[in-house]
C-alpha cells in the first residue's frame, strides 16, 4: 500500500493512516473472529460428545420409533423409523401453517379494513380485538382455547350437531369431507387451478377492455365456464361424506379435526391476525388522503374506493411485513406442542428423548424451520415484486 | 470516521463475547474432567438435584416452597453424605423431556426424578443408573363410571400420556400386541395431561402406578377415578448420573445402597446413637468406626451416620412419604427388603 509513494522504506505510520488498509484489515479481523468462535463452539461440542462416548451422526433416524402418534396425514405405524415419524410431524406442522396462513390473511385483512369502517360497532370491535389479543402471550391463548373453549364442549354422548352437517364435541370437530384422500387432493388442486385460471382470464379481460374500450365477452364466457366446471367438480365430483352421529356418542364418516388441531389453529390465527390487522391498517393509512378524495370525486362508492384505489396501493406497504408475520406463524406453530398437537417439534422432542441425541435432532429441526421460512420468503418476494410500482 | 467507531465497537463486543465463551469452557471443562462431579459439588457446597416437583409422595413443593417426597429424600441423603448437610440441596424442577439434557449438560449433578432404568437409556442415551429406589409398574387410571375394565375396552378411545417417558412406549407396545386401535394424546407437561384427562379429553390416563395414585389425590374428586387391575410394564425407578464419571456415580450408588443396608441392619434415625459402640464389625465398618469405606470414596468416613441421622433409613423414607405414615398408604410389596420377600437388596459394605 505504501509502495507507490516511491520511498523504498516500509512506512508503518503511513499504512496505519491509510483508510484502505483499515477497510481490509477490519474485514480480515472480523473473519478471523467469526472462524475462531465457530471452531471453538464446534470443538466444544465435539469434546463433550466424545466425553459422553457418543459420535455425531444421523443413522439413528433409521431405527424404529416405537411410539404412536395421534393424527397423521401419511400412513404411520409405531414400528416405522424415526425419520418417518418426523415426516408425520412435518405434515401436521404444514397443515397448521398452511391453514393458518390462509385464515390469518382473511381475518387480518378484514379486521384491518374494519378499523376504517364508518360503522361504530365494527370499528370499535376491531380495535378491541387487536388491543386484547396482541397483548396476551400466545402460549396462554393456546391453553385458553384448548381448555376453556374447546374443553367446554360436551362429551361425545351429548355432542352438538350443526344442521346435521357437522358435529362438535370435546374430542374435536367433524365436518363433511371427500370420501377419499385422493379426491380431497383433486378437489384442492381443482380449486387452486381454477383460481389461477380465473385470475389470468380476469387480467386478460381487463387489459383488452383498457386497450380497446370494448370487448372481453369471450373472456367473460371463459370465466363463467371455469366457475361452472369448478362448481361441478366440487359439488358432484368429490363424493362428499357427511359425518353422522352414532347412538350413544361418537361420529362416523366425514373428516375429524382433532381438538388439538382446531385449538392450535384458532389460537394461532387469532393471535397472528391481530398483528396482520395492524399492518393492514398501517398500509391503508400510508395511502395519501388525496387518493381517497380523488377516487370519491370520480364517483366511486366507499367499498370501491377501498377495493380499487386504496388497497392496491396499500399492498406495497403491507406485503414486506406480512412476510415476517407468516414466518412468525410458522415458528409459533411449534407451541402447539403444549396442547398435545403432534407437530414436528413435539415428535422431535420425543425422538431426542428416546434416542438421547438432542444435537442431531435439533439440527434437523432448525433445518426444517429454516427451510419453511425461506420458502415463505421466496414466495412473498415474488408477490412483492408484482405489486411494487412499475417504472415506465 | 463514525463508521470506524461503530466497527470498533462491534469488534469489541465480539471479542468480549469470545472472552465470555472461553471462561465458560474453563468452567465446563472443570466439571466432567479429572476429579469429576464430586469435587464440583464439594466446592460448591451444595448439591443440584433434578426432581419432578409435581408428584405428591415422590417430590412435591408445598406452599412454603419446601420439597418433600421419596425422590427428594434421596437427594437429601446424597447431600448429607457428601456435604454433611441434608438441606444443602438446590432442587431443579425438570419435565420429562428436559431431564436428560439437563443432566448430560451438567445443569444438575444428579436426577432423582422417578426415572425408569432401561438398557437404551443406560447405553445410547449415556446415563448411569443408581440402584432402584422404587419398583413400580405402569398402570391405567380411568373414571369409575366409564365401564372400562380392560385395555381391550380402549378401542377407538383416547389415552392421555406424558411425552418422553417409557410409559409412552410401553402403551404403544401393549396396544400393538393386543391389536387395539387407540388415540394417544401426548402432553409435554404432566399438569396439562392430568387436566385434560380430568375434563374428559381422554378416557384413560397412563403412567407409573405410584404416580397415578399420587396424582389422583390432587384431582378434584379422587373417588371418581380408579386404577385398572392391569400392570403394563416393569418400572424400576431410581437416581441417575451421567456416563464416564464413575467416582460420582459410585457415591450416588452407595449412598442409595446405604439406605437399604441401614434398614437391613435395623439402624434408624432414632436408634443410631445406640450403635456408637457396637461390637458388630459389619455395622462398625458401615458407620465408619472401622476401616476406610467412606474416605476411599472421597467422602467423610462417617457418611452413613450423617445420612441416617438426617434422613433415616430406606424403610423410614418409604413409610414417611408413600407408606403407612402417608396419605397414600402404599404397601411395601416389591419394595420390601429381600429378607421380607421384597426386592430391596444391598451388596455388602466391605
Amino acid at each position: 500500500m505504501a509502495h507507490d509513494s516511491g520511498s523504498k522504506t516500509f512506512d508503518l505510520k503511513a499504512m496505519l493512516r491509510d483508510e484502505r488498509f483499515w477497510k481490509i484489515a477490519f474485514q480480515v479481523i472480523t473473519l478471523i473472529v467469526v472462524l475462531l468462535l465457530l471452531s471453538f463452539f464446534l470443538g466444544n461440542l465435539n469434546r463433550n460428545l466424545i466425553q459422553q462416548g457418543r459420535a455425531f451422526g444421523f443413522s439413528f433416524l433409521r431405527n424404529p420409533a416405537g411410539f404412536s402418534i395421534g393424527e397423521s396425514l401419511i400412513q404411520y405405524r409405531p414400528n416405522d423409523p424415526y425419520w418417518r415419524a418426523l415426516m408425520v410431524g412435518l405434515g401436521n406442522t404444514l397443515t397448521l401453517v398452511v391453514g393458518g396462513i390462509v385464515l390469518t390473511t382473511l381475518l387480518g385483512v378484514v379486521a384491518g379494513v374494519a378499523s376504517f369502517s364508518k360503522n361504530w360497532l365494527l370499528q370499535k370491535l376491531s380495535r378491541l380485538y387487536v388491543g386484547l389479543v396482541q397483548n396476551i402471550p400466545l402460549l396462554l391463548q393456546l391453553f385458553f382455547w384448548y381448555f376453556a373453549i374447546f374443553g367446554a364442549l360436551p362429551n361425545p354422548a351429548n355432542q352438538i350437531g350443526v344442521l346435521g352437517l357437522a358435529f362438535l364435541n370435546n374430542r374435536g370437530v367433524y365436518i363433511p369431507w371427500a370420501s377419499s384422500a385422493l379426491l380431497a387432493i383433486l378437489g384442492i388442486a381443482a380449486t387452486v387451478g381454477a383460481a389461477i385460471a380465473a385470475l389470468f382470464l380476469w387480467r386478460w379481460r381487463t387489459k383488452i377492455r383498457i386497450e380497446t374500450g370494448v370487448g372481453g365477452q369471450a373472456q367473460s364466457i371463459a370465466l363463467a365456464v371455469v366457475a361452472l366446471a369448478w362448481l361441478a367438480i366440487i359439488t358432484v365430483g368429490m363424493d362428499w361424506t357427511v359425518p353422522e352421529g352414532v347412538e350413544g356418542g361418537g361420529v362416523t364418516g366425514g373428516l375429524r379435526l382433532s381438538r388439538e388441531y382446531v385449538a392450535s389453529l384458532t389460537a394461532l390465527v387469532f393471535y397472528t391476525s391481530a398483528f396482520v390487522a395492524e399492518i393492514v391498517r398501517a398500509g391503508i393509512q400510508s395511502v395519501s388522503k388525496g387518493q381517497w378524495e380523488a377516487a370519491r370525486t370520480l364517483g366511486l362508492n366507499a367499498g370501491m374506493v377501498m377495493r380499487l384505489v386504496v388497497f392496491p396501493q396499500a399492498l406495497r406497504v403491507i406485503i414486506p411485513p406480512m412476510n415476517s408475520q407468516y414466518m412468525n406463524l410458522t415458528k409459533n406453530s411449534s407451541l402447539a406442542f403444549a396442547i398435545a398437537f403432534p407437530e414436528i417439534y413435539s415428535i422431535a422432542t420425543t425422538t431426542y428423548n428416546q434416542t438421547g441425541r438432542p444435537v442431531e435432532v435439533f439440527v434437523v429441526m432448525m433445518a426444517t424451520y429454516l427451510t419453511l421460512c425461506l420458502l415463505i420468503t421466496v414466495v412473498m418476494n415474488q408477490f412483492n415484486r408484482s405489486v411494487q410500482f412499475k417504472e415506465r | 470516521m463514525r463508521k470506524w467507531g461503530l466497527l470498533a465497537a462491534a469488534l469489541g463486543l465480539t471479542l468480549a463475547a469470545c472472552g465470555g465463551g472461553t471462561t465458560t469452557t474453563a468452567d465446563g471443562e472443570a466439571a466432567p474432567a479429572g476429579g469429576g462431579r464430586l469435587d464440583v459439588v464439594k466446592e460448591r457446597g451444595q448439591l443440584v438435584c433434578g426432581v419432578d416437583g409435581g408428584i405428591p409422595g415422590f417430590s412435591f413443593v408445598d406452599e412454603s416452597g419446601t420439597y418433600t417426597g421419596l425422590d427428594v429424600d434421596i437427594c437429601k441423603a446424597v447431600a448429607a453424605a457428601v456435604l454433611g448437610d441434608a438441606e444443602a440441596v438446590e432442587y431443579r424442577r425438570l419435565d420429562s423431556t428436559e431431564r436428560f439434557t439437563a443432566l448430560s449438560g451438567g445443569e444438575v449433578d444428579m436426577l432423582s426424578r422417578n426415572t425408569t432404568w432401561t438398557i437404551s437409556r443406560d447405553t445410547s442415551v449415556g446415563l448411569e443408573f443408581a440402584p432402584t429406589t422404587f419398583f413400580d409398574g405402569q398402570g391405567m387410571l380411568v373414571r369409575a363410571d366409564s365401564g372400562i375394565a380392560d385395555l381391550e375396552d380402549f378401542a377407538g378411545k383416547a389415552i392421555c400420556v406424558e411425552t418422553g417417558t417409557t410409559t409412552e412406549l410401553n402403551l404403544t407396545d401393549q396396544m400393538r400386541q393386543l391389536g387395539v386401535d387407540f388415540e394417544p394424546v401426548v402432553f409435554q407437561d404432566a399438569d396439562a395431561a392430568y387436566a385434560a384427562y380430568d375434563e374428559g379429553r381422554c378416557e384413560g390416563m397412563t403412567s407409573d402406578k405410584s404416580q397415578l395414585v399420587a396424582r389422583r389425590s390432587t384431582l378434584p374428586n379422587p373417588d371418581e377415578h380408579t386404577l385398572l387391575e392391569v400392570t403394563m410394564s416393569k418400572e424400576p425407578l431410581g437416581p441417575v448420573t451421567t456416563n464416564n464419571d464413575s467416582g460420582w456415580y459410585d457415591v450416588v450408588k452407595w449412598v442409595t445402597y446405604g439406605l437399604i443396608q441401614a434398614e437391613e441392619f435395623g439402624i434408624t434415625s432414632e436408634n443410631i446413637a445406640t450403635f456408637e459402640a457396637t461390637d458388630n464389625p459389619d455395622i462398625a465398618r458401615f458407620l465408619g468406626q472401622e476401616g476406610t469405606l467412606g474416605t476411599d470414596m472421597g467422602l467423610p468416613n462417617d457418611f452413613m451416620v450423617q445420612v441416617i441421622t438426617q434422613v433415616g433409613n430406606y424403610g423410614e423414607v418409604y413409610e414417611r412419604n408413600v407408606g403407612a405414615d402417608s396419605e397414600f398408604a402404599l404397601e411395601r410389596g416389591q419394595n420390601a427388603l429381600w429378607t421380607e420377600g421384597g426386592l430391596m437388596y444391598s451388596p455388602p459394605f466391605r
